[in-house]
């Protein structure tokens, strides 16, 4: 499977472009990460496996604008991550794409709606979005949380009284709010039982397009994988030979 | 920086035990220094306002501030005493408007006794040049009647006609009592915060009569003189400790201190009360930078402790780091963050402190009065203590620092992806 197979086009309709990538990290002698060419098509929905070690967080740390590679092009919705500064690349990310981690999501000072609302306070843009959605941020907040099958009753309480289920699902609703153009999920069903797995897939992949958003699901269970029409495979497309160095 | 604020506030309500314990810390350590920069202020006001208008005390030649230390502020005792003679020769110089004789050495229940005359009431001055003035009664006219200072009064509950009984000595349960001469109490004077609120006067007749039939200080055995009867003796005093003089003109001061310290007929020693307090606070105040110093370590272990628990709660709090990276803060936001809640709980620890030492002032100050004739004021901080404050928080702004750094730092090598 190489990496060019999702490639849509280099410019416009693009949500994620890498192109001739090398990346290597402070300290370290050889490169984490070598990549050809990684694409993400908007609106499509890509599954990218590869073992621990191939370099994963290395290629979502570039994703997200908190590292730029020492060569090559990361274009996300069209723009250079090398024309923005550092706090711009911070802004555009929560601008533009929500984030669902592996497990331990939420802020656990904070009540499930306050954590839901995250990404809009650092956000005028995603605030702004939010509320082309719902009258109020809190409205918007309460249809995505219903969507994703979490009751009212839940919503003031404080993250840590949550199953991990539920603190998923509204991992999965703070990616959602204000309609980022791209959704990235770091093996966020890792920690579910099997049959919530498939639950919280079908919930995210659902919202995904309902929102016309771009999803990079990074897993390595492959049972999952079945449910995406695009896959890659990190460690097929990563030619660098320090990969195992990436600690993840 | 509002939402920063907020999430710091969160945060900080979800650790808030850890952090009372802190801020606690840090109040209990301000209110330490800030107590030992105040005592040390309102002890040398206090000191310094006991005695005003005074030019000279004369004494037996010892140490200008031991001198100072029985006559003025009854502390200690008097090595040698001064002859009745030497004072009146000084009464009589042509320099001198007005003396008055103190003698020291006896006690009632803890208060010093103070022999004296009428004098003092006429000119004895403390604060910016005040009388003393009587809050109930008159000076004493016969010999045993007394005139007892305001925390005296307060403190023993006494009134004007009580009948109080003298011991002999000072300090100690066991002192003999001279319980043959009664006292009875014939004035009150007004409250002054200085050691005369402590005081009790008689007369110097009076301290003749309650020795007369003593000897090495102790009652001599097989004789007594009933109370009665002490008129029948000369009640002129041999001896007295301490006189204080008041000059016509304060020109004078230094020849007249030549003068006494030159005669021939008895070795003693005048001390001008102002060089005399500055040679005491030269002594004191080693005492006070040291406790200063030790305060301050006090301080800069409870920055210490605040500063390492952010720090210790710092590791579990990278996974929340990197969610707040993954919603858009930047490594400064979380700098701040971290910066914050330092800041803010050492802020709020030196508020407390501050009011904790209000708080103090307001109980333990009339037991410190009572005991030590030491006033502490309930006023707003002095230049010094606003100093101190400020340094305190100069160096807790610094402390708070570090964890933002750490913060910063694991922010740009963690990323979105915690290596805990």
């Amino acid at each position: 499977m190489s990496g060019n197979n999702n490639n849509n086009g280099k410019n416009g309709d693009s949500a994620i472009e890498l192109d001739q990538i090398s990346f290597r990290w402070p300290g370290h002698s050889a490169a984490t990460l070598q990549l050809a060419h990684f694409g993400v098509a908007r609106r499509d929905q890509v599954f990218l496996s590869g073992p621990s070690g191939s370099g994963k967080s290395t290629l979502l740390a570039l994703i997200g604008g908190i590292v730029l590679p020492q060569s090559g092009q990361v274009r996300l919705l069209g723009e250079d991550m090398r024309g923005l500064s550092a706090s711009a690349r911070d802004r555009f990310r929560v601008d533009h794409i929500g984030f669902i981690f592996q497990q331990f999501n939420l802020i656990p000072y904070l009540s499930i709606l306050d954590n839901v609302l995250l990404p809009c306070q650092f956000s005028a843009y995603r605030r702004a979005r939010a509320l082309a959605q719902g009258k109020t941020l809190h409205a918007a907040a309460a249809a995505l949380l219903t969507s994703l099958d979490l009751a009212p009753a839940l919503w003031n309480r404080p993250a840590t009284q949550l199953s991990i289920g539920q603190q998923q699902r509204v991992a999965a609703a703070r990616a959602l709010i204000g309609r980022p153009e791209i959704i990235v999920a770091d093996e966020p069903t890792s920690a579910l039982d099997a049959d919530r797995q498939q639950g919280f897939l079908d919930l995210v992949q659902h919202e995904c397009e309902q929102a016309e958003a771009s999803l990079l699901f990074v897993s390595h269970d492959h049972r999952l994988a079945q449910r995406f029409t695009h896959r890659v495979a990190l460690d097929a497309i990563n030619s660098a030979s320090m990969a195992a160095e990436d600690l993840a | 920086m509002k939402l920063l604020i907020r999430l710091a506030a969160h945060s900080a309500w979800n650790r808030r035990f850890t952090l009372v314990l802190m801020l606690i810390a840090i109040a209990l350590s301000s209110t330490l220094l800030l107590g030992i920069e105040r005592v040390r202020h309102d002890m040398r006001e206090s000191f310094s306002e006991s005695v005003s208008g005074t030019d000279l005390v004369v004494g037996a030649r010892s140490s200008p501030v031991q001198l100072m230390l029985y006559s003025i502020f009854h502390l200690g005792g008097a090595t040698n005493n001064m002859g009745w003679d030497s004072a009146q020769k000084l009464a009589a110089n042509p320099a001198v408007a007005w003396t008055i004789p103190l003698s020291l050495g006896d006690s009632h229940r803890g208060f010093p006794v103070l022999a004296t005359n009428g004098d003092y009431f006429k000119h004895f001055q403390y604060g910016s040049r005040q009388s003393l003035r009587f809050a109930q009664g008159r000076p004493f006219a016969d010999t045993f009647e007394t005139v007892i200072g305001a925390e005296v009064a307060h403190s023993l509950q006494y009134k004007l006609g009580d009948k109080i009984i003298l011991s002999h000595g000072i300090g100690g349960p066991h002192l003999l009592q001279h319980g043959d001469k009664p006292f009875t109490i014939i004035g009150i004077l007004a409250r002054t915060g200085t050691p005369v609120d402590r005081t009790v006067h008689i007369g110097l007749d009076a301290m003749e009569a309650i020795h007369l039939d003593w000897s090495g200080g102790a009652p001599m055995p097989g004789l007594s003189i009933p109370a009665q009867q002490v008129k029948k003796f000369d009640l002129t005093p041999k001896t007295i400790t301490a006189l204080l003089i008041g000059l016509k003109n304060r020109a004078a001061v230094f020849g007249l201190q030549r003068a006494i310290a030159d005669d021939e007929d008895e070795a003693l020693m005048a001390v001008l009360p102002g060089v005399a307090l500055d040679e005491l606070w030269q002594v004191v105040s080693i005492g006070e930078n040291a406790l200063l110093l030790i305060s301050a370590l006090v301080v800069v272990v409870g920055l210490a402790g605040l500063v390492s628990s952010i720090l210790a709660g710092l590791g579990e709090r990278r996974r929340e780091l990197a969610i707040l990276r993954s919603v858009g803060a930047r490594p400064l936001d979380l700098f701040f963050l971290l910066a914050l809640e330092g800041l803010a709980v050492m802020l709020c620890g030196v508020l407390l402190g501050l009011l904790l030492l209000s708080l103090g002032i307001l109980i333990g100050g009339p037991l410190l009065e009572a005991n030590f004739g030491i006033v502490l004021h309930l006023n707003w901080p002095t230049m010094e203590e606003w100093q101190l404050l400020g340094a305190v928080v100069a160096a807790g702004f610094l402390a708070s620092l570090l964890p933002g750094l750490r913060a910063y730092r694991l922010s740009l090598s963690d990323g979105l992806n915690p290596r805990i």
